[in-house]
C-alpha cells in the first residue's frame, strides 16, 4: 500500500511481538479475513498477519474481481452462497466503500451438452440457494444487446445459457484495505516486508514461524499463503495437491457505453465485464504449465481477444491498456483446500486456484470460526486436505470458467 | 514473450506445439505403499526452481522430450 492510500486509511502499524495466540502468514484476502474475523468474532485479538511484501499485493488485487455462487456440486453452492451474501453486507459493516456491484453473470452456451449443463447448474444452484436461470438466446440478447449469436458464423452460435443474478463485482484493494483496517482497529497486528522463511517445531507440532525479522512463536499458524505455499506446507512436512499456474488478464481502454452484465463462456474460454472506470476486463484459462513467472504474453492476448471478438464483435474498436499476471494454486478438483493438514498447531487455506477473491468473506469467518471452536464448520468440511485420501474429491472443473 | 523450446528434432520450436507432460516423483521419506499411492495420484512437488519434466512435441515430431525448465521465470534452461 502507497502513502496515499495509508492516509486514507487508518492502518496502524506495530513492532513484531515475540509471541501470538495465531499467526497467519499471507496477508491477502484471506489472511487479512481470518483475522478480521477472529477479532471481530471471536475476540481472538493476539493474532499476527505476516506478509513478505505490502497486503493485497498477489493475487489479491490481481485477480478479476467476480463475485458469484454459480457452482456446481451442492457443497460448493452453499459455500459461495454464503461468501456472496456476507459481500453484500461487508461495505455496511467496515463502514467502508469497496465499490460493489450486483451486475448478474451470463454463463453462455454453445452446444447441445452444454445445454444440459447449464440446466442442471440452475437446478443444482436454485435448490442450495444461489439464484440462477437457464435462458434462451432472445433473453440473451435482451440482457446484452452487444452480442453476437451466431459468433460470427462460426461453430459457437449461442445456444442458451444460465444467468446468475446475483453475480457481482467489488474493488479488490478496498477489500483487502478494509478488512486489514477493520482488524487493526480490534488490536491485530499486521507486518508488511515480514517474510516466513521458517517453521519452529517441536514434538510433531509447530509452535511457531521464523522471520527475515526474528522467530515469532505462535498458539497456531495459518498458512493463507498465495503461490509458494507448498515450500511453507513441506517445511511443516506437509505435502499439498497444489500446481502453481499463471493466469493472465488484460483491460482496454474505456468502452463509452454501459456494459452491465459479466459474460463468460467455458467452450470460448474467456469472460469480460466492465470496469468502474469503463475499461472492458478480459481474462481467460491458466497457463499450461505451472510456473511463478509473472510475466504476461502475446498469445494470450492475441488468442484471448480473438476468442472474445467472436461473441462480442465491439471489443474491436477498442484498444488493449494494459496486462497483468498472478499465480494461481490450483487443486485437482478445482475446490479450495481448507482446514486442518494432520500437523498440530499448522491449518492451511489454500487451493484458491482462480476462484479466491469471491471467497475472502466467507473464508475468513470459516478459518476463523475453525481456528476459535477448534471443531470444523459444516460449511468447510467438504473441503479438507484428507479428502484425497480418503477418495472424496470435490470434483467441479466445469465452474472454474477458467480451463 | 513465448519460452523458446529446443527440441532435438525439429530445432527451435514456439509453445503452442507442445503439450505440457509433467513431472512427478514420490518423496523417498514417504514408505507407506497406500500413501505412496496417494501421493503420487495427488500430491506435487511444485517445485520452484529448475524442474525436468516431460514435454510432448504433439505439432512436430510427436514424441516425448524431457527438458528442464526455471519454474521462478518459465524458461527452458
Amino acid at each position: 500500500m502507497n502513502e496515499f492510500m495509508e492516509a486514507k486509511v487508518a492502518l496502524e502499524w506495530h513492532d513484531l511481538k515475540p509471541a501470538y495466540d495465531v499467526v497467519i502468514v499471507g496477508g491477502g484476502g484471506h489472511g487479512l479475513s481470518t483475522a478480521y474475523h477472529l477479532a471481530t468474532r471471536h475476540g481472538i485479538t493476539k493474532v499476527a498477519v505476516l506478509e513478505r511484501s505490502y497486503i493485497g499485493g498477489g493475487n489479491s488485487g490481481r485477480n478479476t474481481t467476480v463475485i458469484r455462487a454459480n457452482y456446481g456440486i451442492p457443497e460448493a453452492v452453499r459455500f459461495y452462497q454464503r461468501s456472496v451474501d456476507l459481500f453484500e453486507r461487508l461495505e455496511e459493516e467496515t463502514g467502508r466503500w469497496m465499490m460493489h456491484a450486483t451486475k448478474g453473470i451470463l454463463w453462455l452456451i454453445h452446444t447441445e451438452a452444454g445445454i444440459r449443463q447449464e440446466r442442471a447448474r440452475a437446478a443444482v444452484n436454485r435448490a442450495f440457494g444461489a439464484e440462477t436461470d437457464f435462458v434462451t438466446p432472445e433473453e440473451i440478447k435482451r440482457i446484452v444487446p452487444e452480442i453476437d449469436l451466431d459468433a460470427g458464423g462460426g461453430p459457437y452460435p449461442v445456444l442458451g445459457g444460465s444467468y446468475h443474478v446475483k453475480g457481482a463485482t467489488a474493488r479488490h484493494d478496498r477489500v483487502n484495505w478494509a478488512l486489514a483496517e477493520g482488524a487493526m482497529k480490534h488490536g491485530v497486528h499486521i507486518h508488511q516486508r515480514t517474510e516466513a522463511t521458517g517453521l519452529q517445531r517441536s514434538a510433531g507440532r509447530v509452535v511457531g514461524v521464523e522471520t527475515d525479522r526474528g522467530p515469532v512463536s505462535a498458539g497456531v499458524v495459518v498458512s493463507a499463503v498465495g503461490g509458494h505455499v507448498t515450500r511453507l506446507a513441506s517445511m511443516a512436512g506437509v505435502r499439498l495437491p497444489i500446481r502453481t499456474h499463471p493466469l493472465q488478464a488484460f483491460v482496454t481502454n474505456h468502452y463509452a457505453r454501459s456494459f452491465h452484465p459479466i459474460v463468460a463462456s467455458t467452450d470460448l474460454l474467456f469472460y469480460a465485464s466492465q470496469t468502474a472506470r469503463g475499461e472492458m476486463l478480459l481474462g481467460a484459462e491458466i497457463d499450461r504449465q505451472p510456473s511463478y513467472s509473472y510475466r504476461s504474453g502475446f498469445e494470450f492476448l492475441s488468442s484471448c481477444a480473438h476468442r472474445a471478438m467472436t461473441l462480442l464483435p465491439f471489443l474491436a474498436d477498442l484498444r488493449i491498456l494494459r496486462q497483468w499476471t498472478g499465480v494461481c494454486d490450483m487443486s485437482p478438483d478445482y475446490s479450495p483446500i481448507m482446514g486442518y493438514t494432520g500437523v498440530d498447531g499448522f491449518l492451511v487455506t489454500t487451493g484458491w486456484g482462480t476462484w479466491g477473491f469471491k471467497a475472502i468473506p466467507v473464508g475468513g469467518e470459516q478459518m476463523a470460526e475453525l481456528i476459535a471452536t477448534g471443531s470444523v464448520p459444516d460449511l468447510i468440511a467438504p473441503f479438507a486436505l484428507d479428502r484425497f485420501a480418503r477418495d472424496r474429491t470435490m470434483a467441479d472443473r466445469g465452474s472454474a470458467g477458467t480451463h | 514473450m513465448s519460452i523458446r523450446f529446443t527440441c532435438p528434432h525439429c530445432g527451435i520450436r514456439p509453445l503452442e506445439e507442445w503439450v505440457y507432460g509433467e513431472a512427478y516423483s514420490v518423496p523417498d521419506s514417504i514408505l507407506d505403499p497406500d500413501e505412496r499411492d496417494v501421493d503420487r495420484a495427488y500430491m506435487h512437488n511444485n517445485t520452484e526452481g529448475p524442474v525436468r519434466e516431460a514435454w510432448f512435441h504433439l505439432y512436430g515430431c510427436r514424441r516425448w522430450v524431457y527438458m528442464t525448465r526455471d519454474t521462478r521465470i518459465d524458461r527452458m534452461l
